[in-house]
């Protein structure tokens, strides 16, 4: 489902261990933790032990312990949200060696935003390995008042900021991390196709 | 060419208008009675007296009004100006290569003098005197890019040339057919040109981003592209789409010739001397049916054009909701007769 022919839409290509790297920094959502998993188990022995995992997305603490068992032995972090979590990257990124590689795995806004993230330390969007699980939601900036409203399901959208009802295109925009929102009924103000759950 | 600058809006009342010598020299871009994309790049290079190839940057009678639409829009919106940070360096060579050729095509309006990096800039029609240190931003009221293009008709992207692509790094872009420079900003080049349909397959844009990155100094290129808007309007942002769209549903049989508008752009290519990236100029011309009309062979063959057009250029160009009206009302002027090769009036 998240194939297009749109040249702006990203491709991930999926988790493959770099042996070379010194040391890796995961980020993933509990979808993506799964991924991440079989890619430990793609791995040589040490290559767990060179890496530390950024979990972003909240977690029950018996979650965290089944994920941190299944992760053993990387340093594995639980941060509450998205958003925490970039944070908690950056700290590691404004600090990181040479020899580091980077991974993301999970929904696609948090694919989006290690690589925005990245981009701000020179980390090439090319050079992170990325692989989608989970839900196919996406994070769609309105054209016109610029608001970004995150976890869209469905197209069309109300901008979660000014109201309008818009078509979620594919063109997607790396430095936003977002697919673009345009307004649907311009035309013929009202004038809105049935609501699809296009991004379960 | 002695130049009279109409006073005129491209909004609300639209009093835009081309006088009959401007029409003579619109760019009609179609050179045979069907459309399809194709790389048609020539070379920039010096055309007939008094055509818009005369020179690499055209100004013409909307100079002024076009300019004052422009100081509009960055107002309302200043995000339409944009220059990521390692970009400075292409600005100036812009501000260079736009200044030095102004003032050397227009020299009764602009007037360039330069004292090594001290550089001293009049505009006439404006009434705009600078003088500035050459590389210094600080001596200018806006960053390179952006003075000037506020002085300069068309909008302007400039693309950074990296890993084998190009890289739409900075802009200042006010009258775009539905595109969002502040949404495509970094983009390389096939990202950009995402959205654009049929072309990909046609292996169009892998040529064309082949040739550009050979592009050499002093050996620019041209493109001519094409829409129709309705309303004189320049700016057709995707930002302001919510406001212009219902233009769209206006068009009546009684109205189709003062309403519709052939807008074409006459895309430039300028390899940037200090910082190697690629100066693109998107100088646009609007002209309504009414006007066109008045050139037989051109009201023929744009309706043989819209026509035979592949549907999904329809879609992608917005034309779905008045092109039958405007076909019926062009039909009038096609008799049928052959047309030459070529877009240029008989």
């Amino acid at each position: 489902m998240t194939i297009s022919t749109l040249k702006s839409r990203p491709t991930y290509p999926g988790l493959s261990p770099d042996h070379n790297a010194r040391s890796n920094i995961i980020v993933c959502d509990k979808a993506g933790a799964e991924a991440v998993t079989e890619l430990f188990s793609r791995a040589d022995d040490t290559f767990a032990k060179r890496s530390t995992v950024i979990v972003a997305e909240g977690t029950t603490d018996q979650d965290a312990e089944t994920l941190k068992t299944a992760l053993a032995p990387a340093t594995v972090g639980f941060q509450p949200s998205l958003e925490t979590g970039i944070a908690r990257l950056r700290e590691f990124l404004k600090d990181a060696p040479m020899g580091l590689r980077l991974y993301a795995a999970g929904s696609e806004p948090l694919i989006g935003s290690v690589v925005q993230a990245a981009a701000d330390y020179s980390i090439d969007h090319l050079s992170i390995r990325t692989e989608h699980r989970g839900s196919l939601k996406r994070r769609v900036q309105c054209v016109h008042c610029k608001g970004f409203t995150e976890n869209v399901t469905t197209n069309p959208v109300t901008c979660s900021h000014c109201g309008l009802t818009l078509m979620v295109r594919d063109h997607y925009s790396r430095r936003l991390a977002a697919f673009q929102g345009v307004c649907i009924d311009a035309e013929v103000p009202g004038e809105v196709p049935e609501t699809e759950a296009l991004y379960q | 060419m002695a130049l009279t600058f109409k006073d005129e809006t491209f909004r609300d009342d639209f009093t835009f208008s081309n006088s009959p010598a401007a029409i003579r020299r619109f760019p009609f871009p179609f050179v045979e009675d069907k459309y399809m994309y194709s790389v048609n790049i020539e070379p920039h290079t010096t055309g007939p007296e008094g055509s818009v190839f005369e020179f690499p940057f055209d100004i013409d009678e909307h100079y002024v009004s076009e300019m004052r639409d422009r100081a509009m829009v960055l107002q309302e919106d200043p995000a339409r100006c944009q220059a990521l940070p390692h970009m400075m360096m292409a600005q100036w060579d812009m501000l260079e290569l736009v200044m030095m050729s102004m003032a050397r095509d227009y020299p009764d309006l602009f007037t360039l003098t330069r004292d090594g990096s001290k550089w001293h800039w009049v505009n006439r029609p404006l009434k705009i005197e600078q003088t500035f240190t050459f590389g210094d931003a600080s001596t200018l009221p806006y960053e390179p890019m952006e003075y000037i293009g506020r002085q300069v008709q068309g909008d302007f992207s400039i693309q950074d040339q990296r890993d084998n692509q190009l890289w739409m790094d900075a802009g200042i872009i006010t009258s775009q057919a539905d595109w969002s420079l502040d949404f495509d900003v970094g983009m390389n080049f096939f990202e950009w040109h995402g959205p654009v349909p049929l072309a990909h397959e046609a292996g169009v844009f892998e040529r064309a981003l082949k040739f550009l990155l050979n592009l050499q100094i002093s050996n620019p290129v041209r493109r001519l592209n094409w829409t129709m808007t309705i309303n004189p309007r320049l700016d057709t942002s995707p930002e302001n789409y919510h406001k212009w769209g219902k233009d769209r549903t206006t068009v009546t049989p009684e109205n189709v010739g003062q309403k519709v508008h052939l807008r074409v752009e006459m895309q430039g290519l300028f390899r940037l001397p200090r910082s190697n990236a690629i100066l693109f100029s998107i100088r646009g011309y609007l002209l309504s049916l009414d006007q066109l009309v008045t050139v037989p062979k051109w009201g023929r063959r744009l309706h043989r054009v819209l026509k035979t057009l592949p549907e999904e250029l329809i879609g992608y160009k917005g034309l779905s909701r008045y092109r039958d009206t405007t076909i019926e009302w062009l039909s009038k002027y096609d008799d049928g007769a052959p047309t030459s090769r070529g877009g240029g009036p008989d």
